[in-house]
């Protein structure tokens, strides 16, 4: 049987499986649709927010990310892992108790305000939509790579997928597909890494054959034989990679779509654990990519590395990734000897994709775990897309229509309402996975920024300090936000306004990837300056903080 | 609210203040601690044989994070039931 059977075999199945799930799901009213009528249990729901945290990027890209970028790769595993306890221990719980549907909701009800709720709803918005184009365009390079489809036609296909479970299902069908999507994903990362970790120690569990093992101490020997530098130190400033991890991890606390999840369980006690459960689903995956990390990248050095051209391609896996273009060899120095050196003299160009996508070959696995792969990675994306589109939907239907505009608008039709933004966000984000624009990369470090400079400082001063009033949240929000972003402005300024040099290269040695850390600092600052120079919030709200901070009355949720 | 149930809620709050503030102490050591500012040194020492600055930093702040939540959730579990206002 052909890789392609496999890979139409377990597509297919897995694909049938979200749409009869999503049908399954599918909801009558507004309560289920976007918050899952809060009844989804605390290990289902962890298994959610993992699906719907990793996306493409983590499941394709991450591993071959941090095998580049050795030590320096901590900064994204520990951000994206410690963003959990902060939300859990700080934000999780009571949001749950406040038991209304969004963000925006806490924060306009929070600070009182229609403008705070808008800018929340708007900041929502845009940070989803920034993540849901990459998340298309995944979708249409795993089509594309494994099933010989056009991108445009695997981004139609993953667009018709989600519609169906989305629209039909909301927040119930995305929270059950997401649980099927988790488990699909999983499996496909860990089978190749188990497979590999056999193969290379003899010891099946990852993360046990890379402390066990001297592939470390090998491959820092082998890197630094080569002059690249020892692929267990660092090559940036300890500063940067200080503010760069805090940035992710209170970037990734302050992200809508993670925190909506903890709405769906049905108390406060179960947002607890569900965000302990979260944290173990992904960091399954987490801790397996560093492993991954150093295996793959030892071997393809050890496989390619002074070898003769004829040598190499003899090896049918790099024959069928050469033609994919991912993998490329240039004899530079005409020797006819492929080598791996610092800089311009390397002749071995490897795409940091390449490390996840070809581990079942280079393990020397069969067929099927190819076609599992490409499941995995159609999971990952579809899962991630379906939780922003919610967002997207949620702020612009409930936030603004139904809390801004029309206060009046019967279930009916806010049910209605929701179901068409959504399926028009689904088109556009669809629009962009086609048709990219340049900036995708750069708008990244935009969505953690704005979330670690706004969503985090304002929620959780929302909820540990009751004498925080609007005055104090709209001016940090103002602040934080406005130096966030045009900070990266100025250090991306290359691709955002086509400056031949960026305006800026750092902020006191930090990088635009961590610059919200310095803007949550000054939105910490102004925002509780200005409160305690003006007047306190009105008792009522004051009560509001009093009450989300005790558990108790969590499962009847205030409808309104 | 009377006045006790006034000083129940604000001892309540402050015990989950104190927990919390021990389990972040905690997580910020491990990661920002060992994982970056002392990895340097760290690494003269190993876990298995991986250098243990990077270890921490790829592999064991993350195992601490999720025992860190699951601490929380248990002990936060006990002290709803001190106080009574569990669900």
């Amino acid at each position: 049987m052909s890789v392609e059977f496999w890979t139409y075999l377990f597509v297919g199945v897995t694909f049938a499986a979200y749409i009869y799930i999503g049908y399954s799901a599918r909801v009558r009213d507004t309560k289920g649709f976007y918050v899952a009528g809060q009844g989804v249990p605390a290990v289902a729901n962890g298994a959610a927010t993992a699906a719907d945290w990793m996306s493409a990027a983590s499941f394709i890209s991450m591993a071959g990310l941090i095998s580049f970028m050795g030590y320096d790769g901590a900064m994204y595993l520990m951000g994206w892992t410690g963003g959990y306890v902060l939300l859990t221990l700080l934000l999780a719980p009571y949001l749950r108790k406040f038991g209304k549907y969004t963000v925006p909701d806490f924060v306009g009800d929070r600070y009182y305000s229609q403008a705070a709720r808008t800018v929340a709803a708007i900041a929502a918005i845009f940070v989803s939509f920034t993540y849901v184009a990459g998340q298309m365009r995944g979708v249409g390079i795993v089509f594309s790579r494994f099933l010989g489809l056009s991108i445009t036609g695997g981004v139609i296909v993953g667009m018709v997928i989600v519609a169906f479970f989305a629209v039909l299902g909301g927040m119930k069908g995305i929270t059950w597909t997401q649980v099927a999507q988790y488990s699909v994903l999983i499996v496909a990362y860990m089978v190749p890494s188990i497979a590999l970790a056999v193969v290379l120690t003899g010891n099946p569990i990852p993360q046990l054959a890379i402390t066990f093992s001297d592939f470390v101490p090998k491959l820092d020997q082998l890197q630094m034989d080569l002059g690249l530098g020892a692929y267990t130190l660092s090559n940036r400033g300890m500063i940067d990679i200080l503010a760069i991890t805090l940035a992710l991890m209170a970037g990734t606390a302050g992200l809508p779509h993670v925190i909506v999840r903890f709405y769906t369980v049905p108390s406060v006690r179960a947002a607890r654990y569900s965000g302990g459960w979260a944290l173990v689903f992904i960091g399954l995956l987490y801790t397996t990519a560093p492993a991954l990390a150093v295996f793959a990248k030892f071997n393809l050095i050890e496989t390619l590395h002074g070898k003769t051209i004829e040598e190499v391609h003899q090896l049918s896996w790099v024959n069928s990734w050469e033609t994919t273009g991912l993998l490329g060899f240039d004899d530079k120095n005409g020797d006819g000897i492929v080598e791996v050196a610092k800089g311009d003299a390397n002749e071995i160009k490897i795409d940091r994709d390449i490390i996840v996508l070809s581990t079942p070959e280079v393990a020397g696995l069969a067929a099927p775990i190819v076609g599992l792969v490409a499941a995995g990675g159609l999971a990952a994306a579809l899962s991630t897309a379906a939780g922003l589109l919610l967002v997207i939907s949620s702020s612009l239907s409930h936030d603004i229509y139904y809390r801004v505009l029309k206060p009046n608008a019967p279930e009916s039709e806010r049910l209605l309402v929701g179901r068409i933004v959504i399926l028009g966000a689904i088109l556009v984000a669809g629009y962009f996975g086609i048709n990219p624009p340049g900036f995708v990369a750069e708008v990244v470090a935009f969505a953690f920024g704005l979330a670690c400079a706004s969503f985090f400082p304002l929620i959780l001063l929302g909820i540990f300090d009751k004498r925080i009033n609007h005055h104090g949240a709209i001016a940090g929000l103002i602040v934080g936000l406005g130096f966030t972003a045009i900070m990266i402005l100025l250090m991306r300024s290359q691709k955002l306004l086509g400056t031949p040099e960026p305006i800026l290269p750092s902020f006191m040695g930090i990088s635009a990837q961590g610059i919200g850390t310095v803007g949550m600092i000054l939105n910490f600052i102004v925002t509780y300056t200005v409160s305690h120079l003006t007047e306190a919030p009105p008792q009522e709200i004051q009560d509001m903080v009093e009450s989300v901070r005790v558990p108790r009355g969590a499962g009847a949720a205030v409808e309104h | 609210m009377t006045d006790e149930q006034r000083d129940a809620a604000q001892a309540y709050w402050k015990e989950n203040i104190r927990l919390i503030t021990i389990l972040l102490i905690i997580w910020a050591v491990v990661s920002y601690g060992c994982g970056i500012i002392l990895a340097p040194a760290l690494n003269n020492l190993s876990v298995g044989q991986i250098p243990m600055g990077f270890w921490f930093a790829q592999q064991g702040s993350m195992y601490i994070f999720i025992i860190l939540i699951f601490v929380y959730a248990t002990q936060m579990d006990k002290i709803d039931k001190k106080y009574d206002v569990h669900e």
